[in-house]
């Protein structure tokens, strides 16, 4: 479990984040959601380390992250799986290379291990035939999945997905939306995913945190969305006409009731 | 004032990241075969380019010198001489490194800039790699022990170029023109050059990926960290070069 308390981030004079404490579950797809600028990313950056928050604690199992040495953190490192939005795929590898660029360089296993436990992540996100292939040479979806296959190479304890699906068509997404959750629950992560995506918070959102302007709003689960009261959560989740005519109807069958 | 503290600033961070290449490689492996790749990259694809200025240089040296040199108290074979010395002691190190500052320096600049603003470097951070020692160490090494064998085809092509002039025009004769290069030789010279220009490749290889690893933002950034890159790495070269100048020939 990853656990943040009293997280503050700012810029510049400028507060990002303020104050944010928030639980992340094992086995469980844990959603941190908000608009843009409401400091998701900030916040995913500051639990996995690629910045320093000005103030709280990260508890990795109960570990202060922001207080381990250097090859504690090391260690942790190993066992973190990071997604980014852009994929960042190593352009100079293949697909089996890039899968295969964590193992190479931290476990001692022969060319010939490295190679199947590649193979079979590649096969896991359905990819298998783009082995060969460039990251150039693929789409951004099949991208994604690569990105997937190379956080789970190392069998991670804790996986980060930043907006896993920004610039994917909604049947790709709900993939990788599916690709996701099954691989936390069949490996039981702890899988902290950004996303502005209602799909996405619909279709897997088992913890969701709710941040606007850089401060925790709501938690609770996709059931609970279209109950919740909160006016902020509401104003964010029936931002979009789909949704709109969604809470129409929701406020109809109350009025009825 | 401010220009000089952002200056100093940008100094101490470049002082720091060289403390983070400069560390035990992950896996030696993995830095040898950077090493190699980086090697080809750098330094192997860049011989055309080098051989080929350093061919017409040589050429122009030969001709401007015979204009400018040309009395009957001077021997005929002083352009041979003149012509060596000057490829040896300041175009095959100093000038060719300028060249090499746009091209390599360019390159490694945008491509680690690319990586940057593409989260390649986070994804390595991530992982637990120590990025600023996997993407930039081979390089700096690959730079800096090859760049003698640029050096080697610079003044080689250079020479070549002058006795092409000397050979195909009337301007001197090629007999004279070899004997010219033969004449009152100092080996150090040879020796001089190498060691510059592997304080040259140090700083084409380093100040740019410095550039490139700092990069913030998108396509225009990086564009502009690769033009950065080339201005401070000239101004650098040329401020060691009088300064080494003076070193080791003084």
């Amino acid at each position: 479990m990853i656990e943040v308390k009293h997280i503050s981030k700012s810029f510049d004079g400028r507060s990002i984040l303020n104050d944010i404490s928030a639980q992340f579950f094992d086995g469980k797809t844990n959603l941190i959601i908000g608009k843009s600028g409401s400091g998701k990313t900030v916040l995913m950056k500051s639990i996995v380390g690629l910045l320093r928050p000005d103030s709280g604690e990260v508890l990795y199992d109960g570990k202060d992250f922001l207080r381990m040495n250097p090859a504690e953190i090391k260690t942790l490192r190993s066992e973190i799986g990071m997604l980014f939005q852009g994929s960042a795929l190593f352009d100079s590898l293949t697909v089996l290379e890039n899968v295969m660029f964590p193992l190479k360089m931290f476990t001692r296993q022969s060319a010939a291990e490295r190679e199947k436990r590649a193979r079979f992540c590649i096969e896991r996100v359905n990819l298998s035939g783009a082995d060969k292939q460039y990251p150039s040479e693929i789409s951004g979806g099949m991208q994604k999945r690569v990105a997937i296959a190379r956080a789970i190479a190392l069998n991670p304890k804790y996986l980060f997905c930043d907006e896993p699906n920004s610039g994917l068509d909604p049947q790709t997404s709900i993939l990788i939306d599916e690709l996701i959750r099954d691989i936390t629950r069949e490996y039981n992560i702890t899988t902290i995913i950004n996303t502005h995506d209602m799909s996405s918070v619909l279709g897997i959102g088992e913890n969701i945190i709710f941040l606007n302007q850089g401060q925790k709003e709501w938690v609770g689960n996709k059931d609970d969305l279209f109950t919740s009261t909160n006016e902020k959560l509401n104003n964010f989740v029936f931002a979009s006409n789909l949704f709109k005519t969604v809470k129409k109807y929701i406020d109809h069958s109350r009025t009825k009731e | 004032m401010k220009m000089l503290f952002r200056s100093l600033h940008r100094f101490g961070d470049y002082i720091l990241l060289l403390g983070k290449i400069f560390s035990t490689p992950d896996r030696w492996s993995e830095f040898f075969r950077r090493f190699k790749d980086e090697a080809y990259m750098l330094v192997i694809d860049s011989i055309a380019i080098v051989v080929t200025i350093s061919l017409f240089i040589g050429a122009v040296i030969t001709i401007q010198t015979q204009l400018n040199v040309s009395s009957p108290l001077l021997p005929a074979y002083t352009v041979g001489l003149v012509t060596r010395d000057t490829l040896l002691l300041e175009f095959s190190s100093s000038i060719m490194c300028l060249l090499l500052a746009g091209k390599i320096g360019s390159n490694i600049a945008s491509e680690i800039g690319t990586m940057r603003v593409t989260e390649q470097i986070d994804a390595l951070d991530i992982m637990g790699v120590n990025s600023a020692n996997y993407l930039i160490l081979p390089k700096i090494t690959a730079m800096v022990v090859f760049i003698p064998v640029l050096v080697v085809f610079s003044m080689f092509s250079g020479l070549f170029g002058g006795y092409v002039v000397a050979s195909f025009t009337d301007i001197i004769p090629a007999s004279r023109y070899i004997y010219g290069l033969q004449s009152y030789f100092i080996e150090y010279y040879i020796w001089y050059t190498i060691i510059k220009s592997l304080f040259f490749a140090f700083i084409i290889s380093s100040v740019a990926s410095y550039f490139g690893y700092r990069v913030k933002g998108g396509a225009l950034e990086v564009g502009k960290a690769s033009t950065d890159s080339v201005v401070v790495s000239s101004v650098m070269i040329l401020l060691l070069d009088v300064i080494l100048t003076k070193l080791l020939l003084q």
